[in-house]
């Protein structure tokens, strides 16, 4: 398919190194108008006093019945919310759009906190498969490990896992920033897109395969690059961009960022700038 | 989708049967098609135990086609001879159901290969399983209706696999359920998530060195594929190992034998596996709820990387 956009220029972030692309076509960056705020209304946002704090035994409910909660205590403006006894359950903390203090005193299964857009989470245990899918903005921090496909399409926020990591971490990321504390699996960083991936320990095989644009930062041994993964400098700005993240993160204190290795995509395979077919037709 | 559970005490023996039945059937919703379960029980070493079938669950759900109990009889009572000619004695014996029984034999001989033969050399009868330990009892339904049917739930041993199948490859039936015993080898079982897609070439190739298959679920491969290769004289370890570039698709499966427990993955890592390893308990599952059944307070808890294998001792 043609491109319709003259991409040859170069932008001084990607002069710099840190490969960010160009955002030249439907998908550029527009910002909120706080003009428009009096139109402006979020489906499912509340005001919630982060001093109002409740625990919820979610024990003997089911996950439904257990965000179903977490909704209505948010209604009532309970700005913190202590989860007692996840055990494990699946999608839990799914789908909440508003600012919030939320804290699990144990592990998730699969699908806990997907979909999310604004809260603070901390996970005192371990998640499943698919933690904070589709994650839009707010902080996630797991104290133990978790499981393959963590931050799976995230769109921007922290994604913070103290222990180590699964398979396909960050895969087709779209923007945020993933911090493992640990290992990470095969396939991490498989299709990213945009946004920072960090880990302190070994990453497996096919890292950053078939990338379209992002980085990835690894602090231990590489099992293999993946398909168009190639290393890049790693610069000053890098360097005091990831202690600073990583001081925020709480994370690999006194860990030497100077000696990470610096990864991004070899090619450039996105087109982001390409319009929808009917919107060339209007171009032509 | 299927779910798989498998756990390992280490220096003690507990209600495995019942343990198993809790963390498989918490994985029900991977489906419930059918259940099976691979006990290693505590006995005193001395006979085999052979679960056999004579047919099939004809029951609701079932792709089987249904049979009169007599013709179960009639072959019940070929195999009583077989047994009886080839110089094994019934010590023990139990019809659990018109289609499914269990004997307790004694036995001389080691190698199970001429013995399995001969017995499913009868048409509608297969081993279940064979061995010192372990007994494999499988059936149509969720955990739960499997336990309760054969009386599982009292059953004490060291270790334990299942699986919970939503039938995707196979029919709807005891002989495609897991897990599979590794014939003809005494007190090993497989089970498996996921799906191997060079089903076909391997068992031609193992087929010409004399293994069988009695379905055709792509599973079955990875118990006859491990046989073989200790068989050939590979450990268990080794076999597994070799597998991980011998099968061709996407897996995580677990093999035991009267004394280990082992788990594979994948190089890809497709197919999940949560590990709670400790001292003395190894608990693992497609999903984390399955070790909640059993261990509800909070633990520690990883997935296993790609291309992992790793084998524990009772």
């Amino acid at each position: 398919m043609a491109n319709l956009k003259n991409t040859e220029k170069k932008t001084k972030s990607q002069a710099m190194g840190m490969h960010t692309e160009v955002l030249t076509g439907r998908t550029q960056q527009k910002f909120f108008n706080p003009d428009e705020a009096e139109n402006f209304y979020y489906f499912g946002t509340y005001d919630v006093d982060f001093n109002k704090r409740t625990d919820l035994d979610v024990k003997d409910m089911s996950a439904a019945e257990a965000n179903k909660k977490i909704d209505s205590l948010m209604s009532e403006g309970y700005g913190t919310i202590v989860i007692k006894n996840p055990q494990g359950k699946h999608s839990l903390g799914v789908g909440i759009l508003n600012k919030l203090n939320l804290i699990f005193e144990g592990s998730l299964g699969y699908f806990g906190m997907g979909s999310c857009d604004g809260p603070i989470v901390r996970i005192n245990g371990r998640v499943g498969w698919s933690c904070a899918e589709n994650l839009m903005a707010g902080k996630v921090v797991i104290e133990k490990n978790a499981g393959s496909c963590f931050g799976a399409a995230i769109r921007g926020g922290d994604l913070i896992c103290k222990g180590s990591v699964g398979a396909r971490t960050g895969i087709d990321m779209k923007g945020g920033t993933i911090i493992i504390g640990g290992d990470a699996g095969a396939f991490t960083g498989f299709m990213m897109q945009r946004g920072r991936i960090i880990i302190l320990g070994d990453v497996g095989i096919n890292l950053g395969d078939s990338m379209y644009d992002g980085t990835i930062f690894v602090g231990g041994e590489i099992g293999s690059y993946g398909s168009d993964a190639v290393d890049a400098e790693l610069t000053k700005s890098d360097q005091d961009w990831l202690r600073r993240k990583l001081k925020v993160a709480e994370i690999g204190e006194n860990f030497d960022v100077s000696k990470m290795k610096k990864i991004v995509a070899g090619k450039k395979l996105w087109n982001y700038d390409n319009l929808e077919p009917t919107e060339k037709k209007g171009a032509i | 989708m299927c779910g798989i559970a498998g756990l390992i005490h280490r220096g003690k023996s507990s209600k495995v049967g019942h343990e198993l039945q809790g963390m498989l059937q918490a994985l029900k919703h991977r489906g419930e098609d059918s259940t099976g379960y691979a006990l290693y029980g505590d006995t005193d070493g001395k006979n085999f135990i052979m679960r056999f079938k004579v047919g099939e669950n004809v029951g609701e759900g079932s792709t089987s086609v249904a049979e009169d109990v007599s013709v179960y009889d009639e072959r019940k009572k070929i195999v009583d001879s077989y047994l009886s000619e080839m110089g094994a004695k019934i010590i023990k014996e139990e019809r659990i159901l018109p289609y499914s029984l269990r004997y307790e034999i004694q036995y001389d001989k080691k190698d199970l290969l001429e013995f399995s033969q001969k017995i499913e050399s009868i048409p509608g009868v297969e081993i279940l399983s064979m061995g010192k330990s372990l007994e494999v009892i499988k059936d149509l339904g969720n955990a739960k209706m499997v336990c309760d049917r054969y009386n599982l739930d009292k059953l004490v041993g060291t270790h334990a696999i299942g699986h919970a199948r939503m039938a995707t490859e196979s029919g709807v039936d005891i002989k495609s359920a897991h897990p599979f015993w590794g014939y003809p080898f005494s007190d090993v079982s497989v089970v498996h998530n996921g799906q191997l897609t060079n089903y076909w070439n391997n068992r031609r190739a193992l087929e010409n060195k004399g293994m069988r298959f009695m379905s055709e679920c792509d599973s079955e491969l990875i118990a006859v594929y491990i046989a073989q290769k200790m068989r050939e004289g590979a450990s268990l370890e080794e076999g597994m190992k070799e597998s991980l570039s011998g099968l061709d698709g996407v897996f995580t499966y677990f093999v035991a034998t009267k004394d280990s427990l082992g788990m594979a993955k994948d190089t890809m890592a497709a197919k999940p596996l949560v590990l709670y390893e400790s001292d003395d308990l190894v608990a693992m599952g497609s999903e984390e709820i399955a070790i909640r059944s059993i261990l509800p307070q909070e633990i520690d808890t990883y997935d296993p990387f790609d291309g992992e294998v790793k084998v524990w001792q009772i």
